[in-house]
């Protein structure tokens, strides 16, 4: 009988861990599912309370993504997106890689203090800047140009992507940059030479994170721009989709769904190490 | 006339030799090298955080708009005249709530889900892949999906709720349309994007604690809750804090899922402090109201920053 019965609480338990995760993985992926089956449905057949929603009941159509495509700016908000996220991204690279290497390697103790201050600054949110900072962009002449985001989005690339990377440059042995200046580098041919190849993985993981930040970069975009033909995706579909009575519910949720969900399978190789930046070594513990 | 030439060349060829003599004793000196290298970040910073920064100080005490020339200094007089305004009471009210409650939720749920996580089963990764989803699409995009799936009229959750038959054939509930049920739309929305973040770090503090420590305790003949009251909370307990932190600044200066799912609405009930300052401050074009609402999301911050160095000083000690 106890047998019979461990066998069940066994069953029973993991039974309920079937269901936990099936719940949250459901609950997490539902709205994107729920996107692609809206995507192929003809409006009839979305604006008719009697169907079943799960069901097709009128046969699927590319109509939505045909609109979507050639009726809208969205191939343009893609592009800008991309023009943008690129442009960022090497201006994070620019700025993150020699101010990681300095604070791991060149400022001692007081740099792990200034990285710290780096890193806080990220806490700063787009939502008590964007005031002055429309000013700003504004006198510069910069207003409703990408310009302006190339110019504003590094603010919060530049402090986390840093202090990721200090984090990785400081697990690089010292020993092999001894052993390059040993052989006639400079330290920063050290750096360059035998630092950099060797930070690849980490270089990676900035860049991909950059360009998710820059993709969800909503308060900044929509406060500077207000050309439907310069906004990011991320503003685009939002505002400018969005508008008036009619709602385009198959072109919207193509639109939504085009523009998530290759970013999120890309970022979801790096996010290991990501998550390693965010709890600062607290996983010591 | 060639000799004067050759001499000048000689200096030349001097003046370079000399320059890259200084140039490599700055890139072999430690110290000037660390200084040249860091210099950009930080005056990039000093220049696109640190200064508007200031002057969204100054801006809270002056009277600027967004087409004045000039601007006086008006002193503590916006954000007295702010704080009594029911609409800011309101949405400062509003915010409190919404982030306690969407980080409430969020802590037990990403718990729950980070320890189902724990244990390796098939086809983990596609789930892994699936509940960061909401985390890393655009929260704009994903916003818009619930703006679709909560419409008034099309919901699908309407159309489950009456298949199941929990709604009568006349019930319609308006969900972003209805003050209480609005405000739970947000926070539902908000816990859903929030939550992959807070389950990851979750799971890194939980698969970071010795295997040794759970089988000891298992061999004592502790149970599930003597387990996670006593081992595996108080183990994760920084971790925690740093996913606590981060979820509380995030929401508590976010204004995307609201801005697109009831623009503050119904009737200001779902408006928070910052969506208030963008409406008042860029629609509104009153920048120095806007900014002196905005700053109210400053001590949230700081308090957040005191913590996190904290625990920063702790895990550098140990």
């Amino acid at each position: 009988m106890p047998a019979v019965l461990r066998r069940l609480k066994r069953l029973g338990a993991r039974g309920s861990h079937f269901g936990i995760v099936a719940l949250f993985t459901v609950f997490a992926a539902f709205p994107f599912f729920w996107m692609v089956v809206t995507t192929f449905k003809r409006t009839p057949d979305l604006m008719n309370t009697k169907n079943n929603p799960f069901l097709f009941n009128q046969p699927p159509t590319l109509e939505h993504l045909r609109v979507l495509f050639f009726d809208t700016l969205y191939g343009r908000w893609l592009w800008n997106t991309a023009f943008v996220g690129v442009l960022v991204v090497a201006i994070t690279l620019l700025l993150a890689v020699p101010a990681a290497y300095s604070l791991a390697r060149l400022t001692g103790r007081g740099g792990e203090q200034l990285g710290i201050g780096i890193f806080l600054t990220y806490l700063v949110p787009p939502t008590i800047l964007f005031i002055p900072l429309a000013r700003v962009v504004s006198n510069l002449g910069l207003k409703d140009s990408l310009w302006s985001l190339i110019l504003v989005y590094p603010s919060f690339t530049v402090p986390f992507c840093t202090w990721l990377l200090m984090g990785f440059f400081k697990a690089i042995p010292r020993d092999l940059e001894e052993a390059a200046m040993i052989d006639g580098y400079s330290r920063f041919g050290a750096f360059v030479k035998v630092v950099i190849p060797l930070s690849i993985a980490g270089i990676l993981t900035v860049v991909i994170f950059s360009l998710t930040l820059v993709m969800q970069e909503f308060v900044y975009g929509m406060t500077f721009i207000s050309f439907a033909s310069q906004y990011t995706v991320s503003v685009g579909v939002p505002t400018f989709l969005v508008r008036g009575d009619v709602y385009f519910w198959g072109s919207l949720m193509a639109a939504c769904f085009i523009a998530s969900v290759p970013i999120a399978i890309l970022y979801n190789f790096f996010v290991d190490r990501f998550i390693a930046g965010f709890t600062v070594g607290a996983v010591k513990g | 006339m060639t000799q004067k030439a050759m001499t000048t060349v000689e200096t030349g060829t001097q003046v370079a030799r000399a320059k890259t003599g200084r140039l490599t004793a700055i890139l072999d000196s430690e110290i000037w090298l660390g200084r040249l290298m860091i210099a950009p970040a930080i005056l990039y910073i000093v220049l696109l955080i640190g200064f508007p920064f200031l002057l969204a100080l100054y801006y809270s005490l002056s009277d600027i708009t967004i087409g004045s020339r000039t601007m006086s200094f008006v002193g503590l007089k916006q954000f007295k005249a702010v704080i009594q305004t029911p609409l800011f009471q309101q949405s400062l009210k509003n915010t409190l709530i919404f982030t306690f409650i969407s980080q409430a939720l969020v802590l037990v749920l990403g718990k729950v889900l980070a320890l189902a996580l724990l244990k390796n089963f098939r086809g983990k990764w596609l789930v892994r892949l699936l509940i960061l989803l909401p985390w890393v699409a655009p929260i704009s995009l994903g916003t818009i999906g619930w703006l679709w799936m909560l419409d008034s009229i099309y919901s699908v959750f309407n159309w489950i709720l009456r298949a199941v038959g929990i709604f009568g054939p006349t019930t319609w509930p308006i969900w972003l349309g209805v003050p209480h049920l609005a405000m739970g739309s947000v926070i539902a929305v908000h816990v859903w994007r929030q939550l992959p973040l807070a389950t990851v770090i979750l799971l890194g503090g939980l698969s970071s604690i010795p295997h040794d420590l759970h089988d000891a305790a298992a061999v004592d003949g502790a149970g599930f809750w003597r387990h996670l009251f006593q081992i595996t909370i108080p183990l994760v307990l920084p971790i925690m804090i740093v996913a606590v932190l981060f979820g509380m600044v995030f929401t508590f200066t976010d204004m995307i899922v609201i801005f697109v799912l009831t623009r503050g609405g119904p009737y200001d009930t779902t408006q928070v402090l910052a969506s208030l300052a963008f409406f008042t401050g860029i629609m509104g074009g009153d920048l120095a109201e806007g900014a002196a609402i905005s700053l109210f999301l400053f001590p949230v911050l700081v308090a957040a920053a005191f913590v996190f160095l904290r625990i920063a000083r702790r895990a550098e000690v140990t």
